[in-house]
């Protein structure tokens, strides 16, 4: 028996980053005794460790709770609780595709952040009805009026009857529940008798039961048992299991129109689900599909290496586990002169990188060396040929090569006035070009066109660290464009290291090559003997630093007493060496992979 | 009768004394400030290690004694009398045995040196460290330049043999001010002098104070390595060159027992932390006090103060034989190795450092070339057999 249309309301949460949605889903959940009060634990649906030990969503949760209305009625509401940080709002988007409305979480010490800007213009272009909740106002700096100026101001949102909450302590909680009963609008249309359409929203695998599949049923009903069929794939399968969240697994007999749940269907590989793909029974199925979403692409590349060699095989598993839970990672594999075997990764940004590599060192227990991320450019060859570099070791010989493009990004800056010059002229420094800078009170609004390549590094660590952690940053990828890119080479004792390999504008190869010169220098021990170490382009070296060599390593005194212990840091010393890559004659510890492309000013 | 292994380097007896009168900020020695000390108990606890460790290595000539710690001039004089006494009994004393006290450069201590001596003493190695007080106090050395020449003196006149420790590269300290002090401590200097550059050991008040941030102005590895090269030309030039890597002598003068740790021979190790290597019955063994004063003494009470007592493996003693032979210019003996089992020294390596300067082989030794001392961890962590 399936709930009426009416009495259905299909929300997700969104807000920048930490403005509170899990902790507002929380409370949700907590109001409506979904589950018992000795049950709940803080921010309930960040299952994942990765989730739990940085206090944030990296996967979007789905919810079913009940909840009796003031006017009587029993509703049935389905939530999901997205992610916030920008490499994620793939997951933020495809679940508004689920939904009819979100509340729109502005943390009311903070005021509208980058994030916030970005998932209102996700949530008009997915025609939600949106609900402004100002939450923390629990804290003495909470400023709900000023925040709702602003958030009719720089959004453009009505907010006057924005409610204001404390997700923490509970206050305001009802008049959200309320909310959006009265002001989000019930599902569209749907006929449980009519062909299915079920709308895959996403997919992941569990170890016990498989692929597991979240559905959005828009049209029919789907049961226990069902044949369907995959549009896109064309996959058939017969359903196991169907159920809802609550957040654990229920059983249901069906879901029909308007409602949210999950099926199991002896499905091997995430792989082998489309998000977005259109989900009909095998007869009598339907011939219109919905329209589908766009696929997450990886934006960033790198390369995983096990510092260890022998670690390779195990790596592979780990990276095809992790691949079979998380369709935007992708890899192939990679040999490297310098590294040996590995692979190439890509991710949706830095911080999924950093999740997967994470995650890889604890639960798989390898130690990696990653090298430097880059973006997809395209080299257009002389004989018309495109090829996409993933990996800027494998360049064309330039001679054959007619020009390249590189991605680039419209991002979204906003800043308190006060650091607007440090922000500005980072940008630049970046390749930006302005396009556009509007103030918002006491915060500006800056647009910049920027080189994707100049951003996916550590330019979010600089921008917090020159506005104090004070900006917030949101990008989308636009698009392609020609630039004068070269590749820059790394040569260390006269050797070319191509784990070090990066592309970077011609204008800038000198500075950069200047730096990574000197930050190597640094970075690498002294040996033995003194190293050269040069940025060179093509044949040309446009910056070198000399090593000098080790002058000084002896123990001053060393009696009797001492040698046992003695002999054992020597051990170390020599262990220590062991875990560093050797480049000809020169170790190079894995941290100089990374931390030698760190810009500081 | 065959040669063993430890013949090449001689054997000798080590005695600890943990105690001190304060604990300086830099020292990771196994020293301790306690009130009250029992020497009656503490006396009779060595000699009866003494006597536990001489049953199992009879008949072996003895060829020295040394007395370290801690701070051994805060010994009684009947306890120091007692080991030598009983010592001299239990082995065969070398007819030039020589018996070293570290001695501490205060006027106390200086009162006791006739005892010391009386009691068989023959040389004292004084913790002087700096020539400059306010050095010494930011050392935390209780005692003044002035004292610890007053102790120098005493010293001289009561013993044939005297040395002095000092503590270079310290903070702030400059090249310069470095040639001054060392050219001073030369000029009083009778044929013995040990000159370690400071070194900040984990575990101690120092250590701390650079994890936090604190500490500065020590040199770095450049001003080190000058400092060092300064040492080496001045002390060639006032005829006390370098034996070892920071020890220096007037040729003939050099540490009887300190050589038997850097020629790999066998040595007794009694007292609380004290190390032994003992070869039984062709194996050698390592031997390690329990570390607390009080822990040793009640275990040395009821049989054993040793807390490890074991044989070592061969890849581990060969690597402790070319760390420490490669300390000393006579270097490390190679048909040594061969004759323990031949090839567990790097042969490769060996060539790669001759070749590229670090390592000489002269008369079928291995020595470590001037350059290549400097840079000895470095040339030692290629030579260690692999596990
Ligand atoms: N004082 C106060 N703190 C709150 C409130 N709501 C959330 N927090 C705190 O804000 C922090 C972030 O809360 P989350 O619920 O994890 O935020 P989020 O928006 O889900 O974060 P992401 O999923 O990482 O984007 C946590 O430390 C919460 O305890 C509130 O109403 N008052
Ligand atoms: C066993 S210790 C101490 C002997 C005696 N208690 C004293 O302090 O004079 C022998 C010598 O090691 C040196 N020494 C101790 N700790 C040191 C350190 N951290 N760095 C350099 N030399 C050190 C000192 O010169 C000291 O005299
Ligand atoms: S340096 Fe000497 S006096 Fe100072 S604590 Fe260490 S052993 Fe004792
Ligand atoms: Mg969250």
């Amino acid at each position: 028996m399936s709930t009426p249309l009416s009495r259905i309301r299909n929300f997700s949460i969104v807000a920048h980053i930490d403005h509170g949605k899990s902790t507002l889903a929380d409370r949700l959940i907590q109001m409506t005794g979904t589950v018992q009060d000795r049950d709940m634990k803080e921010q309930l649906l960040d299952a994942m460790d990765i989730e739990r030990e940085r206090g944030i969503t990296i996967k979007a949760n789905t919810v079913r709770i009940d909840y009796v209305a003031k006017d009587g009625e029993a509703y049935v509401l389905n939530l999901i609780d997205t992610p916030g940080h920008v490499d994620f709002a793939y997951e933020v988007s495809r679940s508004m595709r689920a939904v009819e409305g979100s509340l729109l979480v502005v943390d009311a010490t903070q005021g509208v952040e980058a994030q916030t800007l970005a998932n209102v213009y996700t949530a008009i272009d997915a025609d939600h009805e949106i609900v402004p909740v100002l939450n923390k106002i629990d804290l003495p700096a909470a400023e709900p009026d000023r925040v709702r100026e602003q958030i009719e101001d720089v959004i453009g949102i009505e907010a006057h009857d924005a409610v204001e909450i404390s997700a923490k302590t509970g206050l305001g909680i009802p008049d959200v529940l309320e909310a959006i009963v009265t002001r989000l609008p019930a599902p569209k249309s749907g006929d449980p008798d009519a062909a299915l359409v079920a709308m895959l929203v996403d997919s992941w695998y569990d170890p016990y039961l498989g692929v597991v599949v979240l559905v959005r049923i828009m049209d029919g009903t789907l049961k226990k048992g069902d044949q369907i069929k995959m549009m896109q794939t064309g996959a058939k399968y017969g359903v196991d299991r169907l159920g809802v969240f609550r957040p654990a697994m229920q059983d249901v007999k069906t879901l029909g129109p308007g409602e949210i749940g999950f099926f199991t269907a002896s499905i091997k590989q995430v792989r082998d689900t489309k998000v977005g793909d259109t989900i009909t029974h095998e007869k009598k199925g339907t011939d219109t599909p919905l329209p589908g979403f766009k696929p997450s692409v990886p934006v960033v590349f790198c390369g995983l290496f096990p510092v260890d060699t022998s670690d390779f095989e195990d790596l592979r598993d780990a990276i095809e586990k992790l691949a079979l839970n998380d369709a935007s990672f992708s890899y192939e594999m990679e040999t490297s002169a310098a590294l040996g075997f590995g692979f190439r990764c890509g991710f949706l940004g830095l911080l999924h990188l950093e999740v997967i590599r994470d995650r890889i060192e604890r639960e798989y227990n390898i130690e990696l060396i990653t090298t430097a991320p880059s973006v997809i450019y395209h080299v257009y060859m002389k004989d018309g040929e495109m090829i996409e570099l993933h990996n800027p070791a494998d360049m064309p010989d330039m001679s054959k090569v007619d020009h390249l493009e590189e991605p680039r990004i419209k991002a979204t800056i906003l800043v308190p006035d006060e650091y607007l010059g440090d922000v500005l002229k980072l940008c630049q420094d970046r390749r930006g070009i302005q396009l556009d800078l509007t103030y918002a009170g006491p915060r500006a609004m800056v647009v910049y066109d920027l080189p994707l390549n100049e951003v996916v590094f550590d330019f979010y660590d600089r921008l917090k660290s020159v506005t104090k952690g004070y900006a917030s940053f949101d990008y989308q990828m636009t698009e392609y464009r020609e630039d004068a890119l070269v590749k820059m080479q790394i040569l260390v004792n006269d050797e070319p290291v191509d784990a070090l390999s990066i592309m970077v504008h011609r204008d800038r190869a000198e500075t950069r090559g200047r730096a990574m010169c000197e930050k190597l220098k640094d970075l690498i021990p002294r040996h033995m003997f003194k190293i050269p170490i040069q940025a060179a382009i093509g044949g040309k070296v446009i910056a070198r630093e000399t090593l000098s060599a080790l002058r000084k390593d002896v123990t001053a005194k060393c009696y009797g007493g001492d040698a046992s212990r003695k002999k054992k840091l020597l051990e170390k010393q020599k262990a220590g060496k062991k875990k560093m890559r050797q480049f000809g004659k020169v170790d190079i510890p894995q941290e100089a992979f990374i931390s030698a492309l760190k810009m500081d000013s | 009768m065959t040669v063993e292994d430890w013949q090449y380097g001689g054997f000798g007896l080590y005695v600890h004394w943990p105690f001190c009168e304060a604990k300086c900020p830099y020292c990771d020695f196994n020293s301790h400030v306690t009130r009250q000390v029992d020497h009656g108990a503490w006396a009779e606890a060595l000699v009866a290690e003494l006597d536990r460790v001489a049953d199992l290595s009879p008949g072996r000539v003895l060829r020295s004694i040394f007395f370290g710690g801690g701070t051994p001039s805060l010994m009684a004089v009947e306890t120091v009398s007692a080991i030598i006494e009983q010592a001299c009994k239990r082995w065969r004393p070398a007819n030039d045995i020589e018996i070293t006290l570290e001695a501490n450069p205060r006027s106390v201590e200086a009162d006791k040196f006739r005892g010391f001596r009386d009691a068989g003493v023959n040389r004292v190695s004084l913790g002087i460290q700096s020539l400059h007080d306010d050095d010494l106090k930011r050392l935390g050395r209780l005692h003044s330049a002035s004292e610890a020449r007053a102790a120098f003196d005493v010293a001289r006149s009561v013993f044939d043999r005297v040395s002095f420790d000092l503590i270079y590269a310290r903070q702030g300290q400059t090249l310069e001010a470095w040639r001054t002090e060392l050219r001073d401590a030369l000029s009083m200097a009778a044929d013995h002098l040990s000159l370690y550059q400071l070194t900040i050991e984990p575990g101690t008040a120092f250590w701390e104070r650079a994890e936090r941030g604190g500490l500065r102005g020590l040199p770095d590895e450049d001003l080190a390595a000058d400092m060092y090269e300064l040492t080496q030309e001045l002390t060639d030039i006032a005829g006390m060159p370098a034996y070892e890597v920071s020890n220096h002598a007037v040729p003939g003068a050099e540490s009887r027992h300190n050589l038997i740790y850097w020629m790999g021979g066998d040595y007794a190790g009694i007292g609380p932390g004290a190390h032994g290597r003992l070869t039984l019955s062709g194996q050698c063994h390592v031997t390690e006090g329990w570390l607390s004063p009080a822990r040793w003494l009640t275990e040395a009470q009821s049989g054993s103060g040793d807390r490890v007592f074991q044989p070592i493996n061969i890849q581990d003693r060969v690597g402790e034989l070319i760390m420490m032979g490669l300390r000393i210019n006579d270097g490390l003996d190679m048909d040594r190795f061969d004759r323990m089992i031949p090839g567990l020294l790097n042969s490769v390596a060996v060539h790669d450092l001759v070749d590229e300067g670090f390592l000489m082989v002269d008369n079928n030794r291995l020595k470590a070339t001037a350059r290549g001392r400097l840079v000895l961890n470095s040339v030692v962590a290629r030579l260690l057999p692999d596990d």
